[in-house]
């Protein structure tokens, strides 16, 4: 019987949330690596029991932990994280140059044939990738060195490269997306790259329209349609029909169109989830209501699910990669809270319950489905 | 024999205990010291200093004998407690954050 098992990153530890398909009793496993702030946990897709880790820390820096059996055990591998020739500067908050420097890595992103080639987004914004199974890591370059990257300048969570889509049909295609430089494509594998944010209006950069200096919160797509994207944008929902080069507004009926996740339904490509946050001053629910919106038909028509989600007093957010789906028949939705709240839906969204409850603050949830 | 005490979170990352003894071939520095203990837990490497200036991390200290070494040179000599192994070296993480 299949299974499905969430990975957990919060600001104090990872932790491994497993169940059945019937997805109604979990069991909760953790803290990993208690005390460290995990960004990003994954597995790989063509060997689940290889799961990546990025643990990070003020005081120690980073460390990336590899797990070979599902995460019952994990080893650190490498944390060297060296941008390729001289670094160079992109902006500094006050307009002024300033040099790239290696924070964090902030999303890891398992390739989609081998388990031991791994991408990692790091802050200050770079593709690094590994081939060995994490144990070295080589810079991706052409990314920053495309031209643009002396303009680019950090978000107020630091200027992170956050988000990293394979192409299943193309294996030289990769999307990425940088708070707050905006969205790239390459088409070879890394060696060229190209911005991809026409369409996108940015009211924060004194060009609206410019084609960099975007504050993109996530980028989804559906593995069988890859060359539709939809973004959680600072404000707006967009979608592009052409792989990036241009993009439409669909935000359409929400509350608010500000938020950090977004998601696409497993088997339907049109059914997407976003979680409207009431403004980027404001980072809660309107209303004080955690409403997690889909759409059936990829955008602009909008419905609130709220059943099992708590409609009043509620404070939290939900960070730009804690949400995820599972491909199990009858499609699994999962978010987590920055009040340490783990949600599940086995419905496509329909119904809702808490997994857990009390974790520290939820940075990401990854779902695994096991056969 | 150099004995040195690690930060709680330095001593789960490399699964040791509250101390950790290190032998010496050369002069007992700061800079040899953590040259050892690199070696032989590789993965402290970067999280002690920097990979590649080797400037200590901002968050951490190094104290011996009730005293601040983290400002002197990574080559002075340690006193000559730690180097005779009646006292530790001892690696801090400085209080901050919640």
């Amino acid at each position: 019987m299949s299974s499905v098992r969430l990975l957990v990153g919060t600001h104090k530890g990872a932790f491994i949330l497993t169940s059945d398909g019937k997805r109604k009793d979990w069991k909760v496993e953790g803290p990993f690596f208690g005390g460290w702030e995990i960004y990003h946990l994954k597995g790989s897709p063509v060997d689940p029991n290889r799961i990546y880790a990025s643990q990070t820390s003020g005081w120690f820096g980073q460390t990336i932990q590899r797990s070979n059996d599902g995460g019952a055990t994990w080893a650190p591998v490498g944390n060297k994280f060296a941008y390729q020739g001289t670094p160079g500067t992109h902006q500094w908050y006050d307009g002024t140059p300033h040099p790239w420097e290696f924070k964090r890595v902030w999303h890891l992103e398992p390739s989609l044939a081998d388990p031991d080639t791994v991408f990692a987004g790091v802050e200050d914004a770079a593709l690094f990738k590994s081939t060995d199974g994490g144990a070295s890591w080589s810079e991706l370059a052409g990314l920053r060195g495309h031209g643009s990257g002396p303009h680019w300048m950090p978000g107020a969570g630091g200027m992170c490269l956050h988000t990293i889509i394979l192409d299943p049909q193309d294996p030289g295609r990769i999307y990425i997306a940088i708070s707050a430089a905006g969205a790239f494509r390459t088409d070879d594998a890394g060696q060229t790259w190209k911005p991809i944010n026409k369409g996108l209006k940015s009211n924060t950069i004194p060009a609206q329209e410019a084609e960099v200096g975007h504050c993109v919160h996530h980028v989804a797509m559906h593995r069988d349609r890859p060359g539709v994207l939809f973004m959680q944008k600072h404000w707006d929902i967009m979608r592009s029909d052409n792989a990036g080069e241009s993009w439409n507004e669909v935000s359409g009926n929400l509350p608010t169109d500000f938020g950090f996740v977004i998601d696409v339904h497993a088997h339907e490509p049109d059914t997407l989830y976003v979680v409207p946050i009431t403004s980027d001053s404001l980072h809660y629910p309107p209303e004080g209501k955690l409403r997690v919106y889909r759409s059936k038909t990829g955008g602009n028509e909008w419905e609130p699910l709220t059943k099992g989600l708590p409609q009043g007093d509620c404070y939290v957010n939900v960070l730009r990669d804690a949400m995820s789906v599972d491909s199990l028949d009858q499609c699994g939705v999962y978010f987590g809270t920055t009040g340490g709240q783990v949600y599940a839906s086995a419905d496509a969204g329909d119904n809702w319950a808490p997994i857990v409850r009390d974790l520290p603050a939820v940075l990401s949830v990854e779902a695994q489905t096991l056969a | 024999m150099i004995r040195v005490v690690l930060p709680y979170h330095l001593r789960n990352l490399a699964q040791v205990g509250s101390e950790v003894e290190l032998e010496l071939a050369g002069p007992a520095t700061v800079r040899t010291v953590i040259d050892a203990l690199e070696a032989r837990y590789p993965m402290l490497q970067g999280a002690i200093r920097d990979h590649y200036t080797g400037q200590r991390r901002p968050f951490l200290r190094f104290f011996a004998c009730e005293e601040d070494l983290s400002h002197d040179s990574p080559d002075a000599p340690l006193p000559e407690p730690v180097v005779q192994g009646r006292e530790p070296l001892l690696i801090i993480g400085a209080i901050a954050g919640g």
